[in-house]
C-alpha cells in the first residue's frame, strides 16, 4: 500500500500545498527523510516566491506532481548533519535553490553543470532516488545533499537575499557564459520583473551600462531611480526603439509570455548576443537575416551549477546586491499569487516562514 | 544609359526583370586606379545567391544584375600603390569588393561586417555607380580586397571557396568547431554543405550529414568523407541521434524546423545558421533554455580570414566539386540549381566561353 506523504519518511514535515491546478495553497502535513550520511537538515527561514512556483502549482508545464509544496529560493539553519557531512555544521547558516541532485558523474556533472544533466532533481515536483517525490520551500523544513547546499555569508540578508537562489543564478550565469560581464559593455534587460531587476543590479555590478526594455513606461523612474538603469526604452515607442538600433552588446530577456524578437536583434550591435532566460511556451519567430548579417547569436540559458551558484552568492556579498523584495506571512500566498500574475510586486515576495508557519 | 557609366569597356551575362534568365550584355568597368588591379576572369562558381539575386527573391535586385562572386582570374594591370599583386599572378575576388576601411570593424579585419560595405554586384561602389560580377570577362577590384590564390589548387574548383568555402569556413573558426574529435553535423549537402563536410574533416572532426534525401548517403561517406549520415524526416534516426552533436552547421536554404535539429545538439550545442531562408523560423525556446544552446549565425568572412581560409585549403589540398558549365547553359544550369541537381557547384568557364558578339 503506497505510503502518505505524511507517513513515507520518518521527520514530520508542515507546509502549505496546492492540490491540483486551481493552485490554492492550504496547509498540508508530510514528511523528511532522515538526515542521510552526507544530508544537511535545514531550519527552513525564508522562501522566494519565484513565478517558477506558479507556472508548476498550475500545471502550466505537465510536470507537476500534487500535491505540491514549492519554493526553491530557501534560506535557513542547518540543525542536524549527517556523518559525512564535511561542508556544514549545525548553526550554519545556508541557502538551497533550484536542485537537490543530479547524477554526480556525467559529463555535465564533472563539469560543475549539474543543472544540465539529465537526471537531474527538483527540489520540489520531482522523483529523489529513494522514488518519493520532493517537497520545497514553503515548509517549515527541508534535508538535502550537502553538495546542493549553499553556504551563506555573514553578511548577506536571508530574507532579501533568498531570491538570489533561482532569480539569481538565472541571470548572472548567461552574464558569465555568454560574455556579457565585461566592464564597460551595453547591456539591455528584457522585462522587470524579479529576474529582470537582479539582472540590471548584477550588470552594473560588472562595469555594464544598462538599458531596461519594457512595454511599460510606469517602470521607467524605478528602474533608474531605484535600482540603478541607465536608460529605459518603451519596446512600442518606434522610434526609440530605432534610436537605440545597434547599440547593446548583450539583451536578458527575461520575458515568459510570448513576444517577437525582431526589434530585439535590432538593438543588438554586430556579433551581439540575445539570451533568453524566460520560457515561453510557444516558439518564437526567428528572422533569420539579422542573425546572418550581423553575426549575432541567440541562446539560453537555465540557473546555473552548484558551483557557480556559490560564487554568484558570495559575489553578491562581496558587491552587496540584493533582490527587492516584500516579505510576506505565509497565509498571504494566495493573494501573493493572484498579484504575481498581474506582476504586482517589487519585484519578489519572500515568505518569513519561521514567523509565519505553524502547524495546525 | 545603364552600363555605359565608365570607361572600360565590359562584357557578361546579365538578368534583367524578375524571370531572372540571363543574356549577353555590354556594359562598362571604372579605368584601373591607384589601389586597383585589373583582372582577366578566367572561372567564376556559380552561387545559390545569384539565382536568389536574379530573381529578385529578397527584394532588393537592381537591375540589370550580372551575378558571380566566386571569381578567379589572372592579373592584366595593377595600379600605383598595389605592391601585394604583379601582372600574371592567379587571384580570386569573392562576395566583397570594398568597405570603409577606416571603422573598428574594418580596422578588426572584419570587412564584411562594415555598415558601408560593397557587395561584388548588385552594390552602390565609391564613385556611385553599380557593381557587376564576374558572368564577365574583366572586373577592377581594390587591392584590398583581391584575394592569393595557392599554386597547387586548381582555378574552376577552388572558384566556390571564394564564397561556400569562406561562408563555412568563418564560423566554424569563431564559434569554436575546431577542436579534434567534436562531433559536427552539416544541414544540406550543396555548395556549402559540401565544403563543411571537408573542412570538418580537415579541422579533425567527427561528421555527420543532415539531408532530407536518401540518395545523398553514398556520396557523402564515399566521396565527401563523412562519417555518417542522418535521414532527417525519419523520426527513428532522428531520435537515435539526439543530444549527440556538439555543432551544426545549417546551410538549408528553404524555410525548415528547428526543433529536430536543435534536438540533435548536446548540452551547450550551437547551431550556426549560414543559409538564407526568405522567411522566418520557427525557434522553440525551451530546449535552448534547458539545454544552454544557442542558434548563432554568421556571414562570409573578413579578407584577412578569406586569405587563411584558401591558404588553409592550400594546404589541405581542398577544392569544391564542380561541374563545369559554358556561360550559355547558365539559365539552365539555374534550373538545376533551383532543384539542388548539382554535385555541388556549377562553375563557368569564363574564359574560354564568354565571347564578345
Amino acid at each position: 500500500m503506497a505510503k502518505s506523504p505524511e507517513t513515507e519518511h520518518p521527520v514530520k514535515a508542515f507546509g502549505w500545498a496546492a492540490r491540483d491546478p486551481s493552485a490554492h495553497f492550504s496547509p498540508f502535513n508530510f514528511s523528511r527523510r532522515a538526515t542521510g550520511e552526507r544530508d544537511v537538515q535545514v531550519k527552513v527561514l525564508y522562501c522566494g516566491v519565484c513565478h517558477s512556483d506558479l507556472h508548476m502549482a498550475k500545471n502550466e508545464w505537465g510536470l507537476t506532481q500534487y500535491p505540491i509544496v514549492p519554493g526553491h529560493e530557501i534560506t535557513g539553519i542547518v540543525t542536524e548533519v549527517g556523518n559525512k557531512v564535511e561542508k556544514f555544521k549545525v548553526g550554519d547558516k545556508v541557502g538551497v535553490g533550484c536542485m537537490v541532485g543530479s547524477c554526480r558523474e556525467c559529463d555535465q556533472c564533472t563539469n560543475d553543470l549539474e543543472n544540465y544533466c539529465s537526471n537531474f532533481i527538483l527540489t520540489y515536483s520531482s522523483r529523489y532516488t529513494d522514488g518519493t517525490v520532493t517537497y520545497g520551500g514553503y515548509s517549515d523544513t527541508i534535508v538535502a545533499d550537502e553538495h546542493f547546499v549553499i553556504r551563506w555569508p555573514e553578511n548577506l540578508p536571508l530574507d532579501a537575499g533568498a531570491p538570489l537562489l533561482c532569480a539569481g543564478i538565472t541571470t548572472y550565469s548567461p552574464l558569465r557564459y555568454y560574455g556579457l560581464d565585461k566592464p564597460g559593455l551595453h547591456i539591455g534587460v528584457v522585462g522587470l520583473g524579479g529576474l529582470g531587476h537582479v539582472a540590471v543590479k548584477f550588470a552594473k555590478a560588472f562595469g555594464s551600462k544598462v538599458t531596461v526594455i519594457s512595454t511599460s513606461i510606469n517602470k521607467k523612474k524605478e528602474a533608474i531611480e531605484r535600482l540603478g538603469a541607465d536608460s529605459f526604452l518603451v519596446s512600442r515607442d518606434q522610434e526609440a526603439m530605432q534610436a537605440a538600433a545597434g547599440t547593446l552588446d548583450g539583451i536578458i530577456d527575461t520575458v515568459s509570455a510570448s513576444h517577437p524578437l525582431l526589434p530585439l536583434i535590432s538593438l543588438l550591435k554586430p556579433h551581439g548576443k540575445i539570451v533568453v532566460v524566460g520560457a515561453p511556451e510557444k516558439p518564437l519567430e526567428l528572422p533569420v537575416f539579422p542573425i546572418i548579417i550581423g553575426r549575432k547569436v541567440i541562446g539560453g540559458s537555465a540557473i546555473g551549477g552548484i558551483k557557480e551558484t556559490q560564487e554568484m552568492i558570495d559575489f553578491a556579498a562581496k558587491h552587496n546586491i540584493l533582490p527587492d523584495v516584500e516579505i510576506i506571512p505565509i497565509d498571504y500566498i494566495n493573494t501573493a499569487m493572484d498579484r504575481l500574475l498581474k506582476s504586482d510586486v517589487k519585484y519578489r515576495f519572500v515568505i518569513d516562514i519561521a514567523k509565519s508557519l505553524k502547524p495546525e | 544609359m545603364a552600363g555605359t557609366e565608365n570607361s572600360q569597356k565590359s562584357f557578361g551575362w546579365a538578368a534583367t526583370d524578375t524571370s531572372g534568365l540571363l543574356f549577353p550584355f555590354h556594359f562598362s568597368r571604372r579605368e584601373n586606379g591607384s589601389d586597383d588591379v585589373t583582372i582577366k576572369i578566367l572561372y567564376c562558381g556559380v552561387c545559390h545567391s545569384d539565382l536568389h539575386s536574379v530573381k529578385n527573391e529578397w527584394g532588393f535586385t537592381n537591375y540589370p544584375i550580372v551575378p558571380g562572386h566566386e571569381i578567379v582570374g589572372l592579373v592584366t594591370k595593377t595600379g600605383s600603390d598595389v605592391k601585394t599583386f604583379k601582372v600574371g599572378d592567379r587571384v580570386g575576388v569573392g562576395v566583397i569588393v570594398g568597405s570603409c576601411k577606416t571603422c573598428d570593424i574594418c580596422q578588426q579585419d572584419l570587412e564584411n561586417y562594415c555598415p558601408k560595405v560593397i557587395f561584388t554586384y548588385n552594390s552602390k561602389d565609391q564613385d556611385g555607380t553599380k557593381t557587376y560580377g564576374g558572368y564577365s570577362d574583366i572586373i577592377v577590384v581594390d587591392q584590398r580586397f583581391v584575394l592569393r590564390i595557392p599554386d597547387n589548387l586548381s582555378s574552376g574548383a577552388c572558384a566556390p571557396l571564394l564564397c561556400a568555402g569562406i561562408t563555412v569556413y568563418s564560423p566554424m573558426k569563431y564559434y569554436g568547431m575546431t577542436e579534434p574529435g567534436k562531433h559536427l553535423g552539416v544541414a544540406g549537402l550543396g555548395g556549402l554543405g559540401h565544403v563543411a563536410v571537408k573542412f570538418g574533416k580537415a579541422f579533425g572532426l567527427k561528421v555527420t550529414v543532415i539531408s532530407t534525401s536518401p540518395k545523398k548517403e553514398s556520396e557523402a561517406i564515399n566521396r565527401l568523407g563523412a562519417d555518417s549520415f542522418l535521414v532527417s524526416s525519419d523520426p527513428a534516426q532522428l531520435k537515435a541521434a539526439m543530444g549527440t552533436m556538439d555543432f551544426i552547421i545549417d546551410t538549408i536554404a528553404a524555410v525548415h524546423p528547428l526543433a529536430p535539429l536543435l534536438g540533435l545538439l548536446k548540452m551547450n550545442g550551437k547551431l550556426v545558421t549560414v543559409g538564407l531562408p526568405d522567411k522566418p523560423l520557427e525557434l522553440p525556446i525551451f530546449p535552448l533554455v534547458l539545454g544552454r544552446k544557442l542558434v548563432g549565425g554568421s556571414d562570409i568572412g573578413g579578407m584577412k580570414e578569406t586569405q587563411e581560409m584558401l591558404d588553409f585549403c592550400g594546404k589541405h589540398n581542398i577544392i569544391a566539386d564542380i561541374e563545369m558549365i559554358r556561360i550559355d547553359y547558365i539559365n539552365t544550369a539555374f534550373e538545376r540549381l533551383a532543384k539542388s541537381d548539382v554535385r555541388y557547384r556549377f562553375v563557368i568557364d569564363v574564359a574560354n566561353t564568354l565571347a564578345s558578339n
